[in-house]
């Protein structure tokens, strides 16, 4: 079983156990011009990358989906963490069950959804794999390292 | 052919029981229509006009004889006694009821079979040259390539809601019978220094605005393919629009931006992933390939007895050289004169599966051009495999004839067409038959769309039909000069369009001008390259 992580706030999901920052996100732009926030917002058309140079001084990177079939959000986590990031990153807005096991590959380890999961749903989605086939940040190995005996990210 | 070990079935069956919870929560009415949009999309259930449409992947086009059964026992049991096979070289039912399709999507899944990413804006099935493994002219066989990539874009979690529908091909021949350039990334597996590597083609597409794909990088090492191909993929989910789904495809992308721009942009991406030790190890490309090695070829009769003259006509026809000379791929086309192009029955996927397993090695393809091959049938076996085909209407001899005709299903299926293709399909069939004018025209690739979107590939017929919707009035537009091989071309459009009828006489219009205007062994094609469209624009509007 997985451990679903709970949380207040509208957060429905949270994975990890740091204490959550206490004040809004702000937009990419009000970030990088001025703000002292730890806390951003990306939204679908921001360059996740431009927060590159400022990894080390954010907590939290919300990343919304207006809409679930917009994927860029998957790509701006995914490059987070592969440029070492390892705060919060949130998915909000129009997250859906069915979304959640691949949000969690790409990197995302909390979930604010705009209309709450069922909890038996996401239980049975995030258990739903046994395996993967593709190499992620997520410390998964996949199918073709390990049936070569090659451990993550080798 | 590749088989499933325990970690792919495990993912298969994983995805059944997800999608039969999925399906069982619509029934229950838990899920509305709009959230089981998506997760019936992923899993290849389409709502058309009139029923379920089931999409089935057959990657890279490869299947065995049990598989075939299984397909004509899905046929029977849970459609009308028929499928139909596409020019993605996988297969369709048109008659699905949404409560049958967990069931279906379990009998599929007892031999390594699925619907999975066979619709939905996501990497679709792989597809590859029907004469892999067999054809003289290929460096390697591609199919190895074709499934590392299948076990890549597999649920990849990075790419499940890209701005548009992606489509893969890989050839390894520079005969291209994919279709290869009209895809957005085509792959063909090339030889530089003694090494062998992938060339990138990225960008190409049919549908309302078609494109040839150009050429990105000539030479991508084996240990880097994966890694090459993610960075393509991230490129576009970032950056492909998505403010208009007609101008969301990758090869809107690469065109706005120029193939240099974009180009830099991947090789930019791909500095960066080849840091994040994504590839998957060579041993893994290593383990596939023994499962598409050669079969034991015995050495035979290389001629056959010519005396009937029928079965002389369909071994001229539709055979293909082999690689080695006691053999021949022999092409069962599903496109009898007046029939539904793709279709075939029950009876006929049994039939065609037991004379794979007699005759074939246990193997057969299913060709983007919506026939079926079996790649390996020894010489010596040609007269008594075309007899079992003739008597089971499976013996047609028009491979790339003009009653070769791809259709894709039009308004009689299609909740997108414009038009109806097939009935137009079967009267150019028809006409040609008789009295014998197909005979004269020898290669001639005829292709029918129902709509823009161009599933009947049209912008690739040397002759290509558009149907469109003209103030409540089907009207079909030709074009002609069009081409999926290695000379890739799109067709040009001949002027005003024209009714069922009145396109009907103008493809015995423009036949009759190549028989008249043709030289000493030209097709339809070359004698069109060379005299250009206006004499055939002459012959239709003055």
């Amino acid at each position: 079983m997985t451990d679903l992580g709970t949380s207040p706030d509208g957060v429905q999901f949270r994975f990890r156990d740091d204490e959550m920052v206490d004040h809004a996100s702000v937009t990419v732009d009000a970030f990088l011009e001025q703000s002292n926030s730890s806390a951003v917002r990306i939204e679908p058309g921001d360059d996740a990358r431009d927060l590159l140079p400022h990894l080390d001084r954010i907590a939290l990177v919300e990343v919304n989906f207006p809409v679930y079939g917009d994927g860029r959000g998957y790509s701006a986590a995914r490059v987070l963490r592969e440029e070492g990031y390892t705060g919060e990153i949130r998915a909000v807005g129009d997250v859906l069950v069915d979304q959640l096991n691949n949000m969690r590959r790409c990197g995302f380890d909390a979930f604010q959804p705009d209309v709450a999961m069922n909890e038996a749903d996401a239980q049975a989605a995030l258990d739903t794999w046994p395996e993967v086939y593709q190499a992620t940040t997520d410390g998964r190995n996949p199918i073709w390292n390990i049936r070569h005996g090659v451990g993550p990210n080798e | 052919m590749y088989q499933y070990d325990k970690y792919d079935q495990a993912m298969v069956d994983a995805r059944v029981a997800e999608f039969r919870d999925q399906a069982q929560r619509r029934l229950e009415g838990k899920l509305s229509e709009d959230q089981f949009k998506p997760l019936r999309l992923m899993n290849g259930l389409y709502l058309q006009l009139h029923a379920y449409m089931l999409r089935v992947a057959i990657p890279y086009g490869t299947l065995n004889s049990a598989q075939m059964h299984v397909l004509a026992d899905i046929a029977d049991k849970y459609d009308r006694g028929y499928g139909h096979f596409t020019t993605r070289q996988n297969i369709q039912y048109n008659w699905i009821k949404l409560e049958d399709a967990g069931d279906i999507l379990a009998d599929l899944a007892k031999v390594e079979m699925h619907a999975i990413q066979t619709s939905g804006n996501c990497i679709r099935n792989i597809s590859s040259d029907h004469f892999a493994g067999a054809a003289q002219d290929e460096l390697v066989d591609p199919r190895p390539y074709a499934e590392l990539l299948r076990q890549w874009s597999s649920f990849h979690p990075e790419f499940m809601y890209l701005p548009r529908k992606f489509k893969i091909a890989v050839i390894a021949s520079d005969t291209d019978r994919a279709a290869m350039r009209l895809h957005d990334i085509g792959i063909q597996i090339v030889e530089k220094d003694g090494e062998i590597g992938a060339s990138f083609y990225v960008g190409g597409g049919m549908g309302r605005t078609p494109m040839i794909a150009p050429n990105i990088r000539e030479f991508v090492p084996l240990d880097q393919l994966i890694t090459y191909s993610e960075a393509c993929l991230r490129v576009y989910n970032r950056y492909g629009r998505r403010d208009n789904k007609y101008k969301a495809r990758i090869k809107i992308l690469v065109h706005e931006l120029g193939a240099e721009e974009y180009t830099r942009q991947v090789e930019e991406e791909f500095a960066h992933l080849l840091e994040q030790g994504i590839e998957p190890p060579l041993a893994e490309l290593e383990r596939i390939k023994p499962y598409f090695a050669d079969p034991a070829f015995e050495d035979g009769a290389k001629t056959v007895d010519r005396s009937d003259p029928d079965f002389a006509l369909w071994v001229d026809r539709n055979t293909h050289r082999h690689k080695h000379d006691s053999y021949v791929s022999a092409v069962i086309s599903l496109k009898p004169v007046g029939g539904i192009p793709g279709d075939a029955t029950a009876e006929q996927m049994h039939l065609m599966a037991d004379l794979a397993k007699e005759y074939s090695f246990d193997e057969m393809r299913v060709m983007h051009t919506q026939n079926v091959v079996l790649p390996h049938v020894k010489i010596a076996d040609l007269h008594a495999l075309w007899t079992k085909l003739d008597a089971a209407d499976l013996g047609t001899p028009n491979l790339d004839q003009i009653g070769d005709i791809i259709a894709c299903p039009g308004l009689d299926y299609c909740s997108l067409a414009n038009a109806r293709s097939i009935p137009l399909a079967q009267k150019i069939s028809e006409r040609f038959a008789e009295g014998g004018k197909q005979d004269k025209l020898g290669e001639l690739k005829l292709k029918i769309s129902g709509c823009i979107n161009a599933c009947g590939h049209h912008h690739a017929g040397h002759i290509g039909i558009l149907g469109v919707d003209k103030k409540g009035v089907e009207n079909y537009q030709l074009s002609l000069g069009g081409s999926e091989a290695e000379d890739t071309a799109l067709g040009k459009i001949t002027g005003r369009g024209f009714d069922e009828e009145g396109v009907l006489n103008a493809v015995d219009t423009v036949t009759d001008v190549y028989l008249a205007k043709k030289e000493d062994g030209e097709r339809f094609l070359d004698t069109y390259n060379r005299i250009g469209m206006a004499p055939f624009k002459e012959a239709l509007y003055d």
